[in-house]
């Protein structure tokens, strides 16, 4: 009884780690397949600038007011820590380096993925649920190209301009409250800020962090819009996962990333 | 010499899954210029016979041959190039929502020919004026009615001219004069494009006053063809059924059930 069970605790343990590596595998070549068929999103450049204003403009508000309260809590607790130590005019470092290096990719990537990969994963599940994709193909015009490619593109392209415009604010934020609400010196704010902060170490970094999220946020999209069942519970479902699995990717990729750029010396 | 028919479906059979077929031997030729039905019940295998048609599925056995080629071995670039000479209308028009009505009978021509504007907003005029809605070119799928909707795909799918015009369920959900008007323009449009057009429908009455030809399908298989009057005298029990929409005949009323005295606890010991 007990080899039978353990069988069967093995067999369901396989057909899971194979479905899994078999999606992979099946996104990896969708993956493929899009930048292949690029040709029509970069030829006719306005479309991916239309993926670029919804995915891209109309996230600002909810990147702008979220930086802008991140850097301020982040000023507020770094002041009651660094005070201790009599180091408050460090406050424009921690904030900038906080938010450059980690919570403007990051933070920006987990609302970007809220914000515009559910609804890019909507779009085309519903595309797909209402025919347009049928027929779209039916009018011999290749849907990857025409639909999917340029809302890749779209996302890859806003998201490292949301992650800096949510550093910014964010930075904003921090001089706000350390400078103007708690009287921190404004010279030593910024000056110590352009001290420390490097562009190749951290700028740079928090960059390819934020070009790498990009990637991963909206492919993961694309790919479960596309593969959604066609049905409403269905691209309900898609939606789910794309939020679900692309903060999963981030926070994962995060640390992968982070100890790449940030071990060995360079801090 | 008699032309070629323009879709030739020999011998095809057809199973999602090979143990279960959804098409067996089916056997049908669609002669250019005509109108022709495939009609049956729902789930009987119609849509995937129009899906081999469209070249969406390969036959499992048999051939498929679709404006003289055989859609097997055709490859993506094959398939989209035949698919240029073919128009689709989905059940629900499946119109881009995201684009108006102009914008949707401009898709096809903007992705395939590079026409001066003056050019496209002509030719997206003529498809319009067509179906009667010329003057709904501004206004976007939401505003449209069902029968509106229809009228734009319809449209959209003749906007570049093609040889075979695809039919998917077009009466579904249609009020009286909408239907009307589908019928009228499938037939209109037809003789003036000097297109063929292939209706799959459940709508039997109505789709045996506009077809030249009716194919009957039955359990994946054709159980009948002919004329519409031929169809309207036909013998076979299920097509009788069908066509005067009985309730009770060969396909059953009622979902095999067990005893009903029995589900009911009503048996004598």
């Amino acid at each position: 009884m007990q080899i039978a069970a353990l069988r069967s605790r093995l067999e369901r343990l396989g057909s899971t780690v194979t479905s899994i590596v078999w999606r992979l595998g099946y996104a990896s070549r969708f993956l493929a397949y899009l930048v292949m068929h690029s040709g029509t999103a970069l030829r006719r450049f306005r479309l991916t600038i239309a993926e670029v204003y919804f995915a891209g403009v109309l996230s600002l508000v909810i990147i702008l007011v979220s930086g802008l309260f991140v850097g301020m809590v982040l000023a507020l607790q770094g002041y009651e820590t660094l005070q201790r130590f009599g180091a408050s005019e460090s406050l424009g470092v921690l904030v900038s380096l906080s938010l450059v290096r980690e919570l403007g990719p990051v933070v920006a990537g987990l609302l970007f993925a809220s914000r515009a990969g559910s609804a890019i994963t909507a779009e085309i599940g519903l595309m797909k649920a209402t025919e347009q994709i049928s027929a779209m193909e039916m009018m011999a015009v290749d849907p990857i190209a025409r639909v999917v490619a340029p809302r890749f593109w779209g996302g890859v392209i806003s998201m490292p301009l949301l992650a800096a415009l949510f550093s910014a604010a964010g930075i904003f934020g921090g001089y706000l409250v350390g400078v103007q609400l708690i009287g921190v010196d404004a010279g030593a704010f910024w000056s110590q800020m352009q001290a420390a902060v490097d562009v190749r170490n951290d700028i740079l970094n928090g960059v390819i962090k934020s070009v790498v999220f990009g990637v991963a946020v909206t492919w993961i999209s694309v790919f479960e819009g596309y593969d959604a069942v066609p049905t409403a519970e269905g691209v309900s479902r898609a939606t789910t996962r794309t939020v679900v699995t692309s903060s999963l990717a981030i926070l994962a990729l995060d640390f992968v990333l982070t100890a790449l750029m940030f071990t060995g010396g360079n801090h | 010499m008699q032309q070629a028919p323009i879709v030739e479906i020999k011998n095809v059979s057809f199973g999602y899954d090979p143990a279960r077929a959804v098409l067996q031997d089916i056997d049908l030729a669609i002669p250019r210029g005509a109108v022709v039905g495939i009609m049956g019940q729902s789930g009987c295998g119609k849509t995937t016979l129009l899906r081999i048609i469209m070249g969406a599925y390969l036959p499992s056995r048999g051939e498929a041959r679709v404006l003289g080629r055989a859609t097997r071995g055709l490859g993506a670039a094959g398939l989209y190039e035949m698919r240029r000479k073919m128009g689709m209308l989905f059940q629900f028009g499946a119109l881009f929502t995201d684009m108006s009505v102009y914008e949707n009978v401009a898709f096809p021509l903007r992705e395939h020919a590079e026409l001066p504007a003056d050019l496209m907003h002509d030719l997206v005029m003529l498809k319009l004026q067509a179906v009667g809605l010329r003057g709904a070119a501004h206004l976007m799928p939401t505003e449209l009615s069902g029968g509106m909707a229809r009228r734009v795909a319809l449209a959209r799918s003749i906007a570049l001219d093609p040889q075979l015009i695809l039919y998917d369920e077009p009466f579904t959900g249609l009020d009286p004069i909408s239907f009307g008007v589908i019928v009228r323009l499938i037939r209109d449009l037809n003789d003036s494009l000097g297109a063929t057009s292939v209706i799959v429908t459940h709508d039997v009455q109505e789709a045996l006053d506009v077809v030249d030809y009716a194919y009957f399908m039955a359990a994946g298989r054709v159980i009948a063809q002919g004329t519409p009057d031929e169809i309207r005298a036909s013998p076979e029990p299920f097509v009788n059924q069908f066509v005067n929409g009985r309730p009770d005949g060969p396909v059953p009323f009622h979902y095999p059930a067990p005893d009903y005295a029995a589900d009911l606890e009503l048996a004598v010991a």
